[in-house]
């Protein structure tokens, strides 16, 4: 029960954390783009909760939630949103390339597949050097259209690699529904092309992301090869903030959100009054509140800096 | 002093590397029953096994991708790219991924990454197995790049890269690898960023690259026979570039003709006629003439293929316009 928790404000602290970029962002006082995964949180906290010390990840455009659930801190992520010289990517990256390598993550990506190669190159280097670790590629149904998606799956079953191949399927890519851009509605299909192995979550319940998630990281650590895990989820918000989303059929957000909301989900099981729900929400909102603080008086890099980390 | 090919050569740093470090391996097309398209790998497999030694499948996003991947996790990889023109097809990884991680990250990764490649004019590949498209990864902040045009050059200089912290592109051409020259018994590292004079002038200085080495110093000694007296820089690593070498022969010379064999426009010669004119004007007394491709692709035909590519005359005819100018 307490894991469950402790999960759940995962989820919210994400949630919430993403509301007030959201926000900031529409304020005007965020540059470049945004692209929240409101919605998502169950596949993001239930993968997470589910990697081990020393497993890395790549991650995507839509990538508060995966960095948040690994454990980067709120503070330091906002300061990212903000170019702060204290953020995760110390200002170079922003929020579609949030790094934080200390806790495995090797990168958001804003080039969709993008990072699913170097998770392959990641587990190729565990197995080499016979180190238990695995490598978790996070990415859409629409990064399942792209070359670097089978050219790395392809590699990894070939290899039998100790990677976690997960497809957050949200049924849209971008602005594209899935019945224009996929000739198949079952994407395991395609791992199975491959003969991978590949399991289906339903990916707005946390617990059983969780366990799918254990499941499919301790068959790729045991050296049985990689996994495909496909996260049947929904963003319950537009492609990127201010997207007027003219492409939902009418009516389908509504719906979503008092379906398909993974907080809803999960708080009847979660045992907790009224009033200690609101107590979890009010310290989550002040976390955010005090990372938007340490975001705003973070150090502004100087122009040159610039110049710096082109090269090792 | 052992005598070794280019293509000796290229095996020999690798070979020596791979027993020095165990982190280093490669992995391409082809390389390990077949040694490669070039044989450049050939016996690699026997001496250090198929982990080290991987052959993948025709998957040019996959190779550069996951070269990167186990590069950033502190493998020092050499990803083979079998024709430098499918290098189009890990475009994004190298240029959107490898070039950008370190950067894009604040500094918190490094990409040990060594990209081999070759191609080249010269055996009538035609359109889509000759290009030379170096200049390009030139282009591009966050890569090495690197264009040696001799054995001993290729293995000092592939040396440094495999043992670098950053992505490199490495160059190899393709009517170099039986060229034969003596190196010295144990490696000696070449570090990246300085050019080599091959031969020393006073009248004009030959900046060339690849191929165009060769073909200059022929153009050199018959120019000598003119009695004009020239200096041939091959700056060897493209990026970072030896300015401050360049820039010095010039000043001795006071004329310059930069050779090449990709194609002249927007290229490699550009940079450097740009750079030249930059930190060496009040020395020059004519303008850089370029020597480089027709503005074609390679053309199948023999006849049409050595017309589009440069030769030592083509140089020779550079060097009299530029010392023929008041």
């Amino acid at each position: 029960m307490d894991r469950l928790r402790q999960l759940y404000r995962e989820m919210l602290l994400i949630r919430r954390f993403e509301e007030k970029v959201e926000e900031q962002f529409r304020a005007g006082e965020l540059p470049g783009f945004l692209h929240v995964a409101i919605g998502q949180e169950a596949v993001a906290v239930g993968v997470a909760s589910a990697m081990a010390e020393g497993d890395v990840f790549a991650s995507t455009h839509r990538a508060h939630g995966h960095a948040l659930a690994r454990g980067s801190l709120p503070n330091e992520l906002m300061a990212e949103m903000y170019g702060k010289v204290e953020g995760v990517s110390s200002g170079y990256g922003g929020s579609m390339h949030l790094y934080d390598v200390a806790r495995g993550n090797l990168g958001a990506n804003a080039v969709v597949g993008g990072g699913l190669p170097m998770m392959a190159g990641a587990a190729l280097a565990f197995k080499l050097r016979g180190e238990p670790r695995v490598a978790v590629a996070y990415f859409g149904d629409g990064a399942t259209s792209i070359g670097t998606f089978h050219e790395a799956l392809n590699l990894a079953q070939l290899w039998t690699l100790p990677a976690v191949f997960v497809c957050e399927n949200n049924h849209y890519a971008e602005s594209t529904p899935s019945h224009q851009q996929l000739p198949i509605t079952d994407l395991t299909k395609r791992a199975a092309a491959f003969g991978m192995r590949s399991m289906t979550v339903d990916g707005q319940d946390v617990e059983a992301v969780h366990r799918a998630a254990r499941r499919a990281l301790a068959h790729a650590r045991k050296g049985k090869g990689p996994v495909f895990l496909l996260a049947e989820t929904h963003r319950l918000v537009g492609h990127y903030v201010g997207d007027p989303q003219v492409y939902r059929p009418k009516g389908e957000q509504q719906e979503l959100r008092e379906t398909q909301d993974p907080l809803e989900r999960v708080r009847p099981r979660l045992g907790l009054t009224a009033g200690e729900l609101e107590a979890i929400d009010r310290d989550v909102v002040r976390m955010v509140e005090a990372a938007v603080e340490f975001a705003r008086n973070g150090t502004d890099h100087r122009p040159e800096d610039a110049l710096d980390n082109v090269y090792a | 002093m052992p005598e070794l090919s280019y293509r000796e050569a290229v095996r020999d740093a690798m070979s020596q590397a791979m027993r020095r470090d165990p982190d280093v391996f490669i992995m391409g097309e082809d390389i390990a029953e077949m040694g490669g398209s070039m044989g450049v790998t050939q016996g690699m497999l026997a001496e250090f096994g198929p982990e080290r030694v991987r052959n993948t499948p025709i998957s040019e996003m996959a190779i550069v991708g996951a070269g990167m991947g186990a590069a950033i996790m502190g493998m020092r990889p050499i990803v083979e790219i079998m024709y430098e023109d499918f290098l189009t097809l890990g475009m994004e990884q190298l240029v959107n991924q490898a070039a950008k991680h370190r950067y894009m990250s604040g500094g918190q990764v490094k990409v040990p990454l060594t990209l081999r490649t070759q191609g080249g004019a010269g055996w009538s590949p035609g359109a889509q197995h000759a290009q030379q498209l170096e200049a390009w990864f030139c282009h591009v902040p966050g890569l090495k790049v690197v264009f040696p045009s001799t054995a001993t050059d290729v293995r000092g200089l592939l040396w440094s890269a495999i043992f670098d912290d950053n992505p490199v592109v490495f160059f190899e051409h393709r009517t170099l690898y039986p060229l034969k020259d003596d190196v010295p018994d144990e490696l000696e590292p070449i570090p990246l960023g300085k050019a080599r004079i091959h031969r020393e002038g006073d009248d004009v200085s030959v900046v060339a690259t690849g191929r165009l080495v060769h073909e200059s110093l022929k153009a050199a000694a018959e120019a000598e026979s003119e009695g004009i007296s020239v200096e041939v820089v091959d700056p060897r690593t493209l990026q970072p570039l030896d300015e401050e070498a360049l820039v010095q022969s010039v000043k001795k010379t006071n004329r310059c003709v930069v050779a090449h064999e990709a194609v002249t426009r927007m290229g490699f010669g550009a940079e450097v006629a740009a750079m030249l004119g930059e930190q060496a004007f009040d020395w020059l007394d004519a303008p850089v003439e370029r020597v480089g491709a027709r503005f074609t692709p390679i053309p199948f035909a023999p006849v049409m293929e050595q017309f589009v590519v440069p030769h030592a005359e083509d140089v020779l005819q550079a060097i009299r316009r530029t010392v023929g100018r008041g």
